[in-house]
């Protein structure tokens, strides 16, 4: 990492279901780790999530999604990141996720996913350690 | 991709978005090799206006920038915005949020937002802000709009590196507006109260006034007060025609051009000199010792400044 440098993560809500709370939960806890996050709030489609990405530069999208719609917003996300050239930026999931979708959705590219009831400082130390994985190997 | 400064610089000449944005990165990290790269593009910068937007927090000024932005656009201009939020002093970490207020925007055509923490550095800040501002200008941005909350002298000094520094002011604030005057009432050159679909707005605005006619500062013309409601985009084509009309005259712009300058020398030496002295120290590890011996009362702060900065002949 360079000097100085901060490890910069988007916390984003696509689709329509309206339950914030777990993602200002998170958005929060990720700042108290010390990391820099940046708050999207409700109802992103996955183009804006992309763009956003992308324009701040993040290390990781955070991607909380409680409407069972899970496969389908996570795989417009990653399709959208590749369509850039910016797959290179870890995309984490949390939220509602029946067991047998994590590892579809880990199929897709995802790093990690966090169901409800996960440690915020689980999830902080994860992307703490991934990213710098990440920044080592490129 | 390749992530050599020459590249991210070419990038962003094409106007390619990830190489601004990445080129953003490693200059607000100040990576080896930040300042040549700052140093190369300076030329190439200063054609773009560059507005400051403060006032207190929950004025609208995010979701002002985003109405405004939409009417820049509207007029064929394109848009950089740099949204600053505090870092926290504890965790280092930061919660950027203005983007929540510029949903609209995320996708336009023409628009770069970019968030920015301040991340505690002595003065840095403005640099960095500084820093961003002409990145986005090789990036061929027409208009920079640099929001950030009007507390805390480092955000103040921001906006003032701004071409035109507008004020966002609400209804109901009676003091708020007292709290935010001190060291922002003398660099406004344009105040703005939003939210004016709520009572109060015209005491909002004759409380403006009043402050305004209390300024003593003799040639600079007072600054228009316009009302505004960005939510429900009233007001913010009058707010976009009057900056974009905004002239200063030619001796204040000169004066504040040198004043820039100057300081932006004396802030570059001031980092560059404390952060050479403290990069030594570090090696030799005395810093953490020397903070001890503060606590332990062993030295006072002004000898081992002193015997520091003594090997350099200075004092």
């Amino acid at each position: 990492m360079n000097q100085g440098g901060k490890i910069r993560v988007l916390v984003a809500k696509p689709g329509l279901d309206g339950h914030e709370r777990g993602a200002q939960v998170v958005a929060y806890g990720l700042r108290d780790a010390g990391f820099e996050v940046i708050y999207t709030g409700l109802r992103q489609t996955a183009e804006q999530i992309v763009s956003t990405a992308i324009q701040e530069d993040v290390d990781v999208v955070g991607l909380s999604i409680l409407s069972g719609a899970h496969l389908s917003l996570t795989r417009k996300v990653m399709d959208g990141l590749k369509a850039q050239g910016a797959d290179d930026i870890l995309v984490i999931v949390g939220g509602i996720i029946p067991d047998p979708d994590i590892q579809k959705l880990k199929d897709m590219g995802v790093g990690e996913v966090f169901v409800s009831g996960t440690p915020v400082s689980a999830i902080a130390q994860y992307i703490a350690s991934a990213v710098s994985t990440r920044k080592n190997a490129g | 991709m390749n992530d050599s400064w020459e590249n991210l610089i070419a990038g962003v000449k094409n106007r390619d978005i990830r190489a601004a944005a990445r080129l953003i990165t490693r200059v607000e990290n100040r990576a080896p090799g930040w300042k040549e790269a700052m140093s190369r593009i300076y030329s190439r910068t200063g054609s773009a206006r560059v507005i400051g937007i403060t006032g207190s927090p929950g004025a609208g000024k995010s979701t002002l920038t985003c109405a405004m932005t939409k009417e820049l656009i509207s007029r064929g201009l394109t848009v950089g915005i740099i949204a600053i939020d505090p870092s926290s002093p504890f965790s280092g970490g930061a919660l950027l949020g203005d983007r929540l207020r510029m949903k609209e925007i995320f996708e336009t055509p023409g628009v770069f937002i970019r968030s920015m923490a301040t991340r505690g550095m002595l003065g840095g800040l403005c640099q960095a802000a500084r820093d961003v501002v002409r990145i986005l200008d090789l990036f061929g941005k027409d208009i920079i709009l640099v929001e950030t909350v009007g507390v805390g002298q480092d955000e103040i000094e921001v906006v003032k590196t701004a071409d035109l520094v507008m004020v966002v002011c609400m209804p109901g604030q009676g003091d708020g507006i007292q709290a935010i005057k001190a060291g922002v009432m003398e660099i406004a050159d344009l105040y703005v109260v939003n939210k004016a679909d709520m009572p109060g707005v015209d005491e909002a605005v004759a409380d403006i006034l009043a402050m305004l006619e209390l300024s003593t500062e003799t040639g600079k013309p007072s600054a228009p007060v316009l009302k505004t409601s960005a939510l429900k985009n009233q007001g913010v084509k009058e707010v976009v025609t009057a900056f974009l009309d905004h002239r200063t005259d030619e001796d204040r712009r000169q004066a504040k051009a040198e004043i820039r300058a100057r300081e932006e020398i004396l802030s570059l030496l001031a980092q560059e000199v404390s952060g050479y002295i403290l990069k030594q120290w570090e090696n030799e590890n005395r810093f953490c010792e020397s903070v001890n011996q503060v606590l332990k009362k062993q030295k006072d702060p002004y000898a081992i400044v002193k015997e520091m900065t003594q090997r350099f002949n200075w004092s």
